[in-house]
């Protein structure tokens, strides 16, 4: 995996402390852009290794960068590409995730509070995982709250699945849940049986699937 | 027949007792006799328009003026009507009461109509009787003369209209002022002090307890993010961000996706409307959606928004239980409220049981000609724009103008002047004639354009004063 990271965030200060954030961490910054034309050509130009794209630029102020995002992503398939925004919408990450090759990550500006677990996402994404936010997580189960076999899962299958949507691998759950590898292996079973979907070793590959099914309503 | 007998009859009742009241009352000053003396002319004039309807298919719609609100006490507890103060509201009312009745034009209107009826009646008497079809629509002409409206009350009505939805807007929106105002100051400004006083106590701790100052930072970032998690709830109940970035189709997509309902999405409007109709319909359908969600228990349910020439239509429908009533939820007051700056209005049809089906529309809300679908200056007219300009200054010039002047000076010299080759009792109107020809070909050629660009112009109006 590359390092090279390319940021679009036109608030200087956040700007600056996106580019601070990430140098602390290792990465080497190729570009730090403000509007949506010029993430446009950076992103297809320079095919950073990740970038990190503010869903909100000049000159509109719309959705700019969302929409520079996807149109890179359709020009260099699996671009690897962390949205960031003041807000979450279902109807976004299902933008992102609609071309189901994984490489995404759509989270909240807040996350940016907590360093490490920010790092962590960018890395994920640079490797070609997922990095859902929880909050779209959430919508996402809450929406689906009346399916029935959602319904049938027990708390803790249910705790596994959000974290598993949110893109995290194994490990990272059973640490985060206080449970063993082996344990989260066993949810993870079962919630695919309950889902009726088809078992995956691959962390990716799993992920999106389970995105998949909630967003197929 | 007999009913227009009976009509004159009752008609000729009430004149009895009116024309004489009013007499008395503006001679006499027996001022109480006035208000049921108008009263009973209004009814006889009610019934005669809803009788012309209904038997000449000739429309009249109430003229009359909209009765004076009740009067309203001060803050010291008196009542005012113009320059004087009264303890009591009765005074004022029967003072506005009496300029609302004497000042209509209506009522004067009609008066003379009552007068006038039994004359016209007698006077239609033969058609009527040959040919009552004909004779009727005769009768509902002359009805029309003097029980329409008046310019006036239409105006007047109209003025009233827009007074009280105005004042309904207004207060709507210093409501929701006030509900902004109190979140920011009881949340977020209150979360702010708070973080900046655990900032303040670490930089205290700093040197003795690190230990403590580290864990009073990780608190205030844990209150910057709840404080970020409520800035964005309250920003999304003044406009919702995804309504700003992507407009009203995709707000309310991503509104249907956020419920537990299924719900189906179709906007079918060629292009985005103003933002506080866009922020009014999205709010509407976003309670309307609640609603079935919370109290209807409704599994799926329909967004439709279309366009129908400049009205903009929304018709929510779900499967729940119905019965929702718009005297009893302030939900649908709500709506009704926000709708009525525009005009819009509501219809709910919501039988117990289901399904439940709301039927919004804002009339007059979109432009009549979208701005971009105005087609460019059709071929046939640029052609005609372009002879005109090439051509005028022949009839114009030389056949009208040089040859007015050959002709007033008798000069002898011919040319190609037309007007001077024919006889001469017709050389002046050939001159006018050509000067009229060119002159209008060169109106025809400035008008075309200037027309179509005013179209054009009213359609961008809104987009490049920046509403649109």
């Amino acid at each position: 995996m590359g390092n090279r990271v390319l940021i679009a965030e036109d608030l200087y200060l956040l700007r600056d402390g996106l580019v601070h954030l990430l140098q602390a961490h290792g990465f080497s910054v190729v570009a730090a852009v403000e509007s949506g034309p010029d993430l446009l050509k950076g992103l297809v130009e320079l095919r950073p290794d990740v970038s990190v794209v503010d869903v909100r630029l000049p000159p509109t102020f719309t959705d700019e960068g969302l929409q520079a995002a996807l149109e890179a992503r359709r020009r260099v398939p699996g671009l690897p590409i962390l949205v960031l925004s003041q807000h979450v919408e279902q109807l976004y990450a299902r933008e992102l995730l609609a071309d189901g090759s994984g490489a995404i990550g759509y989270l909240l500006k807040d996350r940016v509070l907590n360093a490490g677990q920010f790092v962590d996402a960018v890395r994920r994404v640079a490797e070609g995982g997922t990095a859902m936010d929880p909050e779209v997580i959430a919508k996402l189960l809450a929406s689906n709250a009346r399916r029935e076999p959602l319904a049938a899962l027990t708390p803790r299958e249910r705790q596994v699945l959000e974290a598993m949507a949110e893109g995290r691998s194994n490990a990272a759950i059973a640490q985060r849940l206080y449970l063993s590898e082996s344990a989260v292996a066993k949810h993870t079973a079962s919630i695919f049986a309950k889902l009726d979907l088809a078992p995956s070793e691959d962390d990716n590959r799993r992920v999106l699937a389970v995105l998949a099914y909630l967003n197929s309503r | 027949m007999a009913a227009l007998l009976g009509m004159t009859l009752v008609q000729v009742g009430i004149l009895l007792f009116a024309l004489p009241a009013m007499i008395l009352t503006f001679t006499l000053g027996l001022v109480f006799l006035y208000p049921p003396a108008v009263r009973l002319v209004r009814g006889a004039a009610e019934e005669a328009r809803s009788r012309v309807g209904a038997w000449s298919g000739i429309r009249i719609a109430s003229p009359y003026l909209p009765e004076p609100a009740p009067p309203q006490p001060m803050a010291d507890g008196l009542y005012r009507y113009e320059r004087t103060l009264y303890r009591s509201p009765r005074i004022p009312a029967w003072n506005a009461r009496w300029k609302w009745l004497s000042t209509d034009p209506a009522t004067w209107r009609d008066l003379l109509w009552l007068v006038l009826d039994p004359l016209v009646k007698l006077a239609l008497l033969p058609v009527l009787l040959l040919t009552p079809a004909k004779g009727l629509r005769v009768y509902g002409q002359w009805c029309v003369l003097l029980l329409s409206a008046t310019r006036t009350s239409v105006l007047r009505g109209q003025l009233t209209h827009l007074h009280q939805s105005r004042s309904i807007a207004a207060d709507s929106q210093a409501a929701e002022m006030r509900r902004i105002e109190r979140d920011l100051h009881d949340g977020t400004q209150a979360r702010l002090i708070a973080i900046g006083m655990t900032l303040g106590a670490a930089e205290e701790l700093m040197d003795a307890d690190p230990a403590a100052a580290r864990t009073l930072m990780s608190k205030a970032r844990d209150a910057s993010a709840e404080t970020l998690t409520e800035l964005r709830r309250l920003i999304r109940g003044i406009h919702p961000p995804v309504l700003a970035e992507r407009g009203l189709a995709d707000a309310v997509r991503a509104l249907a996706m956020d419920t537990a309902l299924r719900v189906e999405v179709q906007v079918d409007l060629p292009h985005r409307p103003e933002p506080p109709v866009e922020a009014a319909v999205y709010f509407a359908v976003s309670e309307l959606l609640a609603n079935a969600a919370r109290h209807g228990d409704a599994r799926s349910a329909s967004v439709d928004i279309s366009s129908d020439g400049p009205s903009l239509r929304i018709t929510v429908t779900d499967d729940g239980l119905g019965g929702a009533d718009p005297e009893g939820g302030s939900g649908l007051c709500g709506i009704e409220r926000r709708l009525a700056a525009f005009d819009g209005v509501m219809a709910i049809n919501s039988p117990p049981g289901g399904p439940t089906t709301v039927m919004m529309v804002l009339p007059k809300v979109l432009p009549e000609l979208w701005s971009g679908s105005l087609p460019r200056l059709p071929r046939w007219k640029a052609v005609v724009v372009a002879l005109c300009w090439s051509l005028a200054w022949c009839p114009t010039f030389p056949q009208g103008l040089v040859a007015a002047v050959f002709k007033t000076f008798e000069i002898p010299e011919k040319s190609w002047f037309l007007a001077l080759y024919v006889p001469e009792p017709f050389q002046w109107p050939v001159i006018l004639l050509m000067l009229a020809l060119g002159l209008g070909m060169y109106a025809t050629a400035i008008a075309i354009p200037a027309k179509h660009n005013r179209d054009r112009w009213m359609a961008e109006a809104p987009r490049r004063l920046g509403l649109g």
